[in-house]
C-alpha cells in the first residue's frame, strides 16, 4: 500500500473484529439503535438512507431506522426483527461486527444464535416500559453463553422526559435481577436511539449523566484474552488418507502441539508421537495453537477416529464418563422429558443421551426455581440436569475449556438446546468396566475392526467368494458366511462386530448402518483390500486414496 | 494464529471438513467469481491440495466470456471434476431478459435458480457449498453456515435452525438438502486481502485494462454480461483494489442489476432456492 500516511480517516486494518450482540425485550429499540449508530457515525453505504426512506414511504410509515437490519419484507411489514443479522462497523479505534438479535419470545433460538457468537453485549431496556420478561431471559442466557462483558443501555429516554430518576429506577431494578444470577454489568448508559441522544454524541438533554455515549462504550470493551497457554485439547474431526499418508485432521480448541509431542487419545487412552504437521501452500510451522485447523501424522498407526480428543500425555488425562452434570437451555417445541432419547454433540463427539434427573428447573425470566419432581424441560426454560450417555465421552468443565465443555442437543434432526458442563464426575475406565456392559466401541477395539457386510452378486463365482473370505481371515478379520436360512441372525452378528458375507437375494440387507460392500463382478474383488482398511478405521469412509 | 486472515481461514477449513465428513453426496457451487475462487483454495487447504468433490457451475450462457475461459483452464490445470448445468429449454426458446422476453428477475429465476435446482436433483446432492457472505446483502446477513432447504428447495428464513458453538445442522430429513456457507463471516475486503496474500488466481477482468475493460474500468462483481456493469477506477492488481475498497462507501452488489429491482425481489429469489 502506497498511501498509508494519508489513510488515517479510513477503516483500520482488518484485525480481528470485536463482536457485539444487541439484545433485550421486543420493541425496546435494538434495530433502531443499530440504524442510528450507523447513520450518526457516517457508516451507511451510499444510497442506503434513500432506500430506507423509500421502504418507509411505500408503507406509509415515518422514517424507521430498524430497516437497515430488518432485511426481510415480513420484518419490515410487521416492524419486528425475526432473525439475527450481522453488519460490519468501525470506529477510529477498531473494527466491530454488530449482531442484532430479535427480542420476541418466539425467536429465542435466533437470539441465542446471534449471542453465541459475541464477545460482548449491549442489553437494551426501554425507559418507559422498564424491565420486561425478555430483558431478564436474555440476561440469563448471556451468562449461560459465557458472555462476560455486558453493558445495559436504557433506551427511549425521550419517552421518559430524559429523567435521571427514571433512569436510576430502571438501573436499580435490573441490577437486582443481575446480581441474582451473579452477573455484574460493566455500566448503564442512557440514550434515545430514535432521537440520536447519547449514540455517537453526548446530549445536553442528558447533562446529568457523566459517562460516555454508545461509541465510547463499544471502544471500552476489551478483546477476550486468547488461551494459548492452556492444556492441549485437540478433538479429531476426520481421518484422511492422502498421498499414502494417514492424516488426522481437526481444530485445536486449546493449547498447542508440535512434531515430537506424545499424544494420548481419549476415550481409550491410546498413545503415539506426532511424526509431522501437514500443510498445503503454507510455510511449515513448528508449532500450532488454539483456533488452528491442522493435520498431523503419527509415528505409529492407531485406531483413532472422529470424536477422539487428543491431549499432550505429560499434561495429564481429560475427564471421561458416560454421565455428566450440566446446565442447559431448551429451545425445542417439544419438551425434553426425563428418559427420552436425544443426541448430544460435544466438540466432534456424538452420543445418544437421555436426561436421567432434573435437579433444578428455572424459569429464566422470573428466576422461579422448581427444585423437585420436574419431569420435563419446556421451550425457553433453563435446567440443571444429569445426563446419561450411551457411551463414554471425553470432556472438560466449561470454565476450563469451552470447546470441550459445552454441547448442543439434537432432537429429531434439529438442534434443540445447548448446555454447559458444570461437573465432571471422573470415573476411571477400569472402574467403569466393572460396573458397565461392554460398549460396541470397546468390542471393536478388541477385534481391531468394525462390523461389516459384504454382499455377493448372483454372478460371482464360488472361487471368488472363497478367495474373499480367506483374504479377510488372513487380515485377522472375524468373518461369518451367512446361509440362506440364517437371515434373521444378521443383525445380531453385526452387533457382535462380525463381518458377514451374504447372498444378494435379500433386499432387506440394505441400510443397516454397518460398512457395506457389494461384489457384483470379478473386478470388484480387487477392491477388498480397500474395504479392509475401512473396516480397520485406516481409511476414510469414502475411498479416495490418491 | 498469526493474524485475522488465519482465523477466517481456520474457521472456513473447519466448516469445509465438517461438511465433507457429514455428507455423502457433496458438491461446491463455483460461480468463478473471486469468492468461490477463495472457497476452492480453502478446499485445497483443507485436504492438503486435493479437491475431493466436484465443482458445480450454473452456466446461463450470458456470462462474461473471460469467466468461461478461466473456468475451463483452471479445471484442466488443477484437475478437478467440473459439472456444468444450463437451462437449455429457456435459453433456446429465448425466454430471457437479453432477448427482451423476460424481466431480469424472471431471467435469473429460470437460468440460475431453476438450473441450480435441476443440477442438485439430477446429482442427488445432500449438500452443496455456496460462497455467499453476510456483508453482501441484507438477507445473506441473516444466513446460517449450514442452511437447510426443503424438498421444494425453499429456504424457510422465518424458521431457521439455531446455530451455536460451531455445532451445525448436519442431520436432515430425506429429500431436503443443506447449503453450506464457509465464507459467511468474510468481508469483501478480507477476500481481496486473502487473494493478495495467497496469490490466488482470479478472472482477469477484476482488473482494469484486462479483456474488454478499458484502462480505467474494471468489474467489482462478476455475473451475466447484460446485467453486470463495470466500475470506474484503475486497479491493476489486488493491492490496488484494496486501496480503493478502503476508500469506497458504495455497496459491492450495486453493479448487479437484478438486486436493484423490486424491494423484495432478491429475497423472493433466495427463498425459492437461489444462492
Amino acid at each position: 500500500m502506497t498511501d498509508s500516511q494519508s489513510t488515517s480517516h479510513l477503516r483500520p486494518k482488518s484485525d480481528h473484529p470485536l463482536r457485539i450482540v444487541i439484545v433485550g425485550h421486543v420493541d425496546h429499540g435494538k434495530s433502531t439503535l443499530v440504524g442510528r449508530l450507523f447513520h450518526d457515525t457516517g457508516s451507511l453505504p451510499e444510497g442506503k438512507l434513500e432506500s430506507i426512506q423509500a421502504s418507509c414511504e411505500r408503507r406509509g410509515v415515518p422514517f424507521e431506522w430498524a430497516f437497515l437490519m430488518d432485511a426481510f419484507k415480513s420484518e419490515k411489514d410487521q416492524n419486528i426483527t425475526i432473525d439475527t443479522a450481522q453488519i460490519w462497523f468501525h470506529t477510529e479505534k477498531r473494527q466491530y461486527v454488530i449482531i442484532d438479535a430479535p427480542g420476541h419470545k418466539e425467536f429465542i433460538k435466533n437470539m441465542v444464535t446471534g449471542a453465541a457468537q459475541a464477545d460482548a453485549a449491549l442489553l437494551l431496556i426501554a425507559a418507559d416500559e422498564g424491565v420486561q420478561e425478555q430483558s431478564k431471559r436474555h440476561g440469563y442466557l448471556l451468562s449461560m453463553l459465557g458472555i462476560k462483558q455486558v453493558v445495559v443501555v436504557v433506551n427511549k429516554m425521550d419517552l421518559a422526559d430524559y429523567s435521571e430518576t427514571r433512569f436510576n429506577e430502571v438501573c436499580a431494578e435490573y441490577r437486582e435481577f443481575l446480581s441474582g444470577i451473579g452477573v455484574e454489568p460493566m455500566g448503564f448508559v442512557p440514550v434515545s436511539a430514535r432521537e440520536g441522544d447519547g449514540v455517537a454524541t453526548l446530549s445536553s438533554k442528558l447533562n446529568w449523566y457523566g459517562g460516555g455515549h454508545i461509541v465510547d462504550t463499544l471502544d471500552a470493551f476489551s478483546q477476550p484474552p486468547k488461551k494459548a497457554d492452556d492444556v492441549l485439547r485437540f478433538p479429531l474431526q476426520d481421518v484422511y488418507r492422502f498421498d499414502h499418508r494417514r492424516i488426522l485432521a481437526g481444530r485445536i480448541e486449546s493449547g498447542s502441539l508440535k512434531a515430537g509431542d506424545t499424544l494420548t487419545f481419549y476415550p481409550g487412552g491410546k498413545q503415539s508421537k506426532i511424526k509431522s504437521l501437514e500443510f498445503w501452500e503454507q510455510e511449515a510451522l513448528n508449532s500450532v495453537g488454539a483456533g488452528q485447523s491442522v493435520g498431523i501424522t503419527l509415528e505409529t498407526q492407531l485406531f483413532v477416529e472422529r470424536g477422539h480428543v487428543a491431549i499432550r500425555s505429560e499434561q495429564g488425562p481429560i475427564a471421561c464418563s458416560d454421565e455428566i452434570r450440566a446446565r442447559l437451555f431448551w429451545l425445542g417445541q417439544r419438551p425434553l422429558e426425563v428418559g427420552r432419547g436425544v443426541k448430544v454433540k460435544l466438540a466432534t463427539q456424538e452420543v445418544e443421551a437421555r436426561v436421567h434427573q432434573i435437579h433444578r428447573l428455572i424459569d429464566a425470566s422470573t428466576l422461579n426455581v422448581q427444585n423437585e419432581g420436574a419431569k420435563e424441560i419446556r421451550k425457553n426454560d433453563v435446567a440443571e440436569v444429569t445426563l446419561r450417555l450411551r457411551e463414554e465421552i471425553a470432556f472438560d468443565n466449561a470454565d476450563v475449556c469451552e470447546g470441550t465443555g459445552r454441547f448442543v442437543i439434537v432432537d429429531d434432526y434439529e438442534v434443540a438446546g445447548g448446555g454447559i458442563i458444570v461437573d465432571a464426575p471422573y470415573r476411571s475406565t477400569q472402574e467403569k468396566a466393572q460396573a458397565q456392559p461392554i460398549s460396541p466401541r470397546e468390542r471393536n477395539a478388541l477385534l481391531g475392526h468394525e462390523a461389516g457386510l459384504i454382499i455377493f452378486g448372483d454372478s460371482l463365482s464360488e472361487d471368488s467368494r472363497t478367495l474373499v473370505e480367506n483374504r479377510l481371515h488372513q487380515k485377522r478379520i472375524l468373518t461369518y458366511r451367512l446361509s440362506d436360512d440364517e437371515g434373521s441372525h444378521l443383525t445380531s452378528l453385526l452387533n457382535a462386530g462380525v463381518v458377514v458375507l451374504a447372498e444378494h437375494k435379500a433386499e432387506s440387507l440394505k441400510h443397516l448402518g454397518a460398512h457395506q460392500m457389494l461384489l457384483s463382478s470379478e473386478d470388484d474383488v480387487q477392491k477388498i483390500d480397500t474395504f479392509i482398511l475401512r473396516l480397520k478405521g485406516l481409511s476414510d469412509s469414502r475411498d479416495f486414496e490418491i | 494464529m498469526r493474524d485475522h486472515l488465519d482465523e477466517l481461514e481456520a474457521q472456513s477449513v473447519y466448516i469445509i471438513r465438517e461438511a465433507f465428513k457429514k455428507f455423502e453426496k457433496l458438491g461446491m457451487l463455483w460461480s468463478i467469481g473471486k469468492d468461490s475462487s477463495v472457497m476452492l483454495w480453502l478446499v485445497r487447504k483443507a485436504f492438503m491440495g486435493h479437491i475431493p468433490f466436484p465443482m458445480l457451475h450454473v452456466d446461463t450462457k450470458y456470462k462474461i466470456p473471460e469467466m468461461i475461459e478461466f473456468r475451463d483452464n483452471l479445471a484442466k490445470e488443477w484437475g478437478f471434476e467440473l459439472i456444468v448445468e444450463t437451462n437449455w429449454d429457456v435459453y433456446n426458446a429465448k425466454k430471457t431478459f437479453p432477448e427482451g422476453n423476460a424481466t431480469r428477475i424472471e431471467c435469473c429465476s429460470a437460468l440460475k435458480k431453476d438450473a441450480l435446482q435441476s443440477l442438485i436433483s439430477k446429482n442427488d446432492f445432500d449438500a452443496v457449498f455456496a460462497g455467499i457472505r453476510r456483508d453482501e446483502e441484507g438477507t445473506r446477513a441473516k444466513e446460517r453456515y449450514f442452511s437447510p432447504r426443503n424438498t421444494k428447495f425453499q429456504w424457510d428464513f422465518k424458521d431457521q435452525p439455531p446455530e451455536l458453538w460451531d455445532q451445525y445442522k448436519t442431520d436432515f430429513a430425506p429429500g431436503t438438502h443443506i447449503r453450506v456457507h464457509p465464507l459467511l463471516h468474510w468481508t469483501e475486503l478480507n477476500i481481496w486481502e486473502y487473494i493478495e496474500r495467497e496469490k490466488i488466481p482470479v478472472v482477469p477482468v477484476y482488473f482494469s485494462g484486462q479483456g474488454k475493460c478499458p484502462p480505467d474500468e474494471r468489474y467489482r462483481s462478476l455475473g451475466c454480461e447484460p446485467c453486470t456493469s463495470r466500475v470506474k477506477g484503475e486497479a491493476k492488481n489486488a493491492s490496488e483494489i484494496l486501496v480503493q475498497l478502503k476508500q469506497s462507501n458504495i455497496a459491492e452488489r450495486s453493479t448487479r442489476a437484478q438486486d436493484q429491482e423490486a424491494e423484495d425481489a432478491f429475497e423472493q429469489l433466495r427463498a425459492q432456492g437461489y444462492m
